[in-house]
């Protein structure tokens, strides 16, 4: 019996005032996981990590460069080449741990500039191929071994993203403020009846049940604090909270192999400041946010690989508005403790003028597939056919992104 | 001719029902129908409107609603509206009485950071007000059909009230540029847009300048921005897939130099605050989409929005997005050619086009097809409620805490209105919490609206989370009765045997909370 029938015979009201010691109880599968972490709205990858050894970097961006290492505001030197934002110092310790990876010039091959069709492209894994029908890390969750719980992949929001979308059931949740607010389908009769009206009701009955299951995991595993917390108003910026509690859910729920979030606001196009403004202001909540993550997983940042990936780059020239237009070429972060960091990984293309794609735009040196197939291969331990699903008609990959991450 | 062939494709929808019925056709036929034709042309039934319907025919509610100035605004209607203080401000007259206040608006002085947080708090009655207005008009308007538009265009041009100066002006933008081309020609509707500050604003254009011109170089108005005029194409006109190529981005972007906003005090002196600056506009002679811009100056854009509107791409672009909004989420392919037809023979009637695709077999049969977004959900279920609604506070707060919160979609693509989107485990628990508050009468609807608290500066979150908090004096439930009867055609026979078992307060939660209601 799985756990489903048995929520369907045991009921609602022994459901939720019962049942949730089982979340604990279940036994232990494989620990490695994988968080994606998507920025929507290009961010500017070029202002993330800086490739301050490059005089063509500072010609192009008059206004908008981050100063060279050194000084209160520089940037701060990953190697003799780039240069981390100063609003990112939250990373610095994981980066001088070695738990910090950039493969940078990383991106999508499909030329588009569109926002949309790029974060398509980027979610469902099949560059200039629209009509994929889901999302790369559903196939994932297909390919994963052991049996499936309705807690194997969490998103973390009000919808549900296209790059979970797919015939695997996953759950989402907010995890933002008020999220573990009283609701009325806590209480035993309520939540009774409305488990014989969505009995069967096709994908709605299915997200119905998803529904049920992870708001009761969430209560069970939310602490009273916490719950008197979210009554409050919400804090200005509730990233590190957000990045705490889905820590907590991971640590007490092992059977989540597979989390998203994503983050908008990085569509800089006026006045994105340089080392202090508009990018620097989003930044460094992201930064304390995933440092915060890192801490309170505790030993489970042994197991966890945390990848930050955007739709495109920008341009390498700042436009006429202090900002930068849609471009090309990206960053990917990794973090985790199993990444070989310390490094920025990736064949760099270099900003000289015959150098830019399309004349404008950092290239795209690097497959952002290889990337996470580098990942996928080697943390979650997948094969090549299952590979061939995920990413179908891939490239070959090319240079050192197999050291990406320590065996 | 036309009403006879509808006649008939009626006809022949009755006897296709008449085989094995999906859930959605049980009960009587031709109120299935009335319920249908409801869930898409209204924000859902009501039981004033069922009988209205019932009286005068399905062909004639339709043409009603595609005339919607033959239909009065009820007296208490215009009423609620005349309240609200600030949609009554031209865009010049909200920069000055609740914009920032420039150095040299105030004689040099800059304003502390605390009396500019004071007058920012003060400027958040206008978006309010604005959404008090667009929640009342969805739930009480004789015109429903459109309000209906004004969702599906807001979204089409979306601008977000979170970016900068737009939420000064996201509800003028709605009075002034969608609603009254809702149901007009589509070019109107991008002029419109295009002429907005709200849109110039929202798409970064204002800042758009030719690079190089002497005397041309303020501030941040140093070069070229590509936001608006890649967008245009995108999204308002051709589509992504609609031919253009990054050449095509930069000279409209090109063409559109300069056209921005009016300076504090300047303008044009009708109050729109958008401006045409000769000064930093490129005049130069531009390739666009393979024709030719003549040199110039405005007219170079009133050409380009021109080109754009009449392109067969822009018609098959919209007749994809209207008959996904009206019909589903993948519309069949011949219905949207007929639809591109139509808008390209009709020169982009919206009104034209609309009769065509309710008049088709495909909209007739899809019924239920459609899963509801957040804001079609909410309001739906209090029309059907029949609540009254001074306070559409708890109303606006479901929306937000279901990813839908109103004028805040900040993306320029506005929000989707597919099942992919938003059916998901946790929108449907709360959907069945906002339905369950519903059905108990726990939510605070009928409490004034808080305008002292907001004026006490309380946001519209935390306002919520004291409504909901609060104990109104003795919640009312619903009559559970008269909803199931009006809903009775859409109601699957598991709904039904669920609602007769349950306990009298929840019947009527259980109703709004159900799969069945979740469609249209």
């Amino acid at each position: 019996m799985n756990r489903r029938d048995l929520l369907a015979l045991a009921g609602g009201a022994a459901f939720a005032s019962g049942l949730a010691p089982i979340w604990t109880a279940r036994a232990e599968g494989p620990s490695q996981r994988l968080v994606v972490v998507m920025l929507r709205g290009a961010v500017d990858g070029l202002n993330v990590v800086v490739p301050y050894g490059e005089e063509a970097y500072y010609e192009a961006r008059p206004t908008i460069a981050i100063p060279k290492p050194g000084g209160d505001s520089g940037a701060l030197a990953l190697d003799g080449h780039f240069a981390l934002h100063p609003a990112l110092a939250a990373l610095m310790p994981l980066w001088n741990d070695k738990k910090l990876a950039f493969v940078h010039a990383a991106g999508s091959p499909d030329p588009s500039r569109s926002h949309f069709d790029a974060q398509q492209f980027i979610e469902n894994g099949t560059p200039g191929h629209p009509t994929t029908t889901d999302g790369w890390m559903n196939r994932v969750l297909a390919a994963l071994p052991g049996a499936r719980t309705s807690t194997d992949a969490l998103s973390v929001g009000p919808t549900l993203p296209f790059i979970l979308k797919g015939p695997i059931a996953v759950a989402n949740l907010p995890l933002g403020p008020r999220a573990a607010q009283p609701m009325a389908i806590d209480q035993p009769q309520v939540a009774s009846a409305f488990d014989k009206l969505y009995a069967g009701s096709g994908r709605q009955g299915e997200a119905y049940r998803q529904g049920r299951e992870a708001r009761t995991e969430l209560i069970a595993n939310m602490s009273s604090e916490e719950q008197m917390a979210d009554n409050g108003a919400p804090p200005a910026n509730a990233l590190p909270a957000v990045a705490d509690r889905l820590a907590g859910l991971m640590t007490r729920d092992r059977h989540i192999r597979l989390a998203f979030a994503s983050l908008g606001g990085w569509d800089t196009h006026v006045n994105q400041g340089a080392e202090s403004g508009q990018l620097a202001n989003r930044l460094k909540p992201l930064g304390e946010g995933l440092a915060a993550f890192a801490k309170a997983l505790g030993t489970d940042w042994d197991d966890t690989v945390v990848v930050v990936i955007s739709e495109f780059g920008r341009t390498v020239h700042e436009n006429g508005n202090h900002g930068t237009d849609h471009g090309h070429g990206n960053v990917i972060w990794l973090l985790g403790g199993k990444v070989n960091g310390g490094k920025v990984y990736g064949e760099w293309p270099g900003l000289a003028e015959g150098r830019l794609y399309e004349g404008r735009d950092l290239a795209v040196a690097t497959d952002y597939r290889h990337v996470l197939t580098a990942v996928l291969e080697r943390h979650l331990r997948l094969a090549d056919p299952a590979m061939a699903k995920i990413f179908p008609a891939m490239p070959a990959m090319r240079g050192n992104l197999g050291q990406l991450l320590n065996a | 001719m036309a009403t006879r062939l509808r006649r008939f494709l009626a006809l022949l929808c009755a006897v296709a029902l008449a085989a094995p019925l999906p859930a959605h056709a049980a009960a009587s036929d031709g109120d299935a129908q009335i319920i249908h034709v409801l869930n898409r042309l209204a924000f859902g039934p009501t039981a004033a409107d069922v009988a209205h319907v019932r009286a005068i025919g399905i062909d004639r509610y339709i043409d009603e609603q595609l005339h919607p100035q033959t239909l009065a605004e009820p007296a208490e209607l215009s009423q609620r509206l005349a309240g609200l203080d600030t949609l009554k401000l031209n865009p010049v007259e909200l920069f000055k009485e609740y914009g920032p206040i420039l150095p040299i608006m105030n004689g040099g002085v800059k304003l502390t950071p605390e009396e500019q947080k004071a007058r920012r708090q003060r400027a958040r009655i206008i978006v309010q007000q604005a959404q008090d207005a667009r929640i009342w008009r969805a739930l009480y308007s004789p015109r429903q059909l459109q309000e209906v538009m004004v969702d599906f265009w807001f979204n089409h041009f979306n601008v977000s009230a979170d970016k900068g100066l737009d939420h000064l002006w996201v509800g003028r933008y709605e009075a002034d540029a969608i609603r009254p081309y809702a149901l007009g020609h589509f070019r109107d509707l991008l002029r419109a847009t295009a002429h907005s500050p709200a849109m110039l604003f929202y798409l970064d254009n204002q800042l758009n300048t030719e690079p190089g011109i002497p005397g041309g170089v303020r501030g941040n108005e140093t070069g070229i921005n590509e936001n608006y005029a890649r967008e245009i194409m995108e999204l308002h006109t051709l589509g992504v897939d609609g031919g253009y190529t990054q050449d095509d981005v930069i000279a409209l972007a090109h063409v559109l130099t300069g056209w921005g906003l009016a300076r504090p005090g300047l303008g044009r002196g009708d109050g729109s605050a958008q401006a045409f600056d000769p000064s930093r506009h490129d005049f130069a002679a531009k390739t666009l989409l393979g024709r030719t811009i003549a040199p110039g100056g405005e007219p170079q854009v009133e050409q380009a929005i021109d080109l754009l509107a009449a392109q067969p791409a822009t018609a098959r672009h919209i007749a994809f997005q209207l008959a996904q909004y009206f019909v589903s989420d993948k519309p069949p392919q011949g219905l949207v050619d007929r639809l591109a037809q139509r808008f390209s023979a009709t020169d982009g009637d919206i009104a034209a086009v609309l009769k065509t695709l309710f008049a088709s077999g495909e909209f007739r049969d899809s019924a239920g097809q459609k899963y509801k977004t957040p804001y079609q959900y909410v309001i739906s279920a209090a029309r059907a409620a029949g609540v009254e609604v001074n306070n559409p506070r708890p109303l606006l707060g479901t929306m937000a805490r279901l990813g839908q919160p109103l004028y805040r979609c900040q993306t320029p693509d506005g929000y989707k209105n597919t099942e992919d989107a938003w059916l998901s485990p946790d929108a449907t628990t709360l959907r069945i919490g906002f339905a369950t508050g519903l059905g108990r009468g726990v939510l605070p609807l009928k409490n004034p609206p808080p305008e002292q608290q907001a004026a006490a500066g309380m946001t519209p979150t935390t306002q919520l989370v004291a409504d909901q908090r609060g104990d109104p004096p003795k919640p009312q439930p619903l009559d559970a009765a008269p909803l199931a009867a009006l809903l009775a055609p859409v109601l699957s026979d598991n709904t039904r045997s669920t609602v007769a078992e349950a306990p009298d307060g929840l019947k009527a939660a259980l109703i709004l909370g159900g799969p069945d209601f979740m469609r249209r």
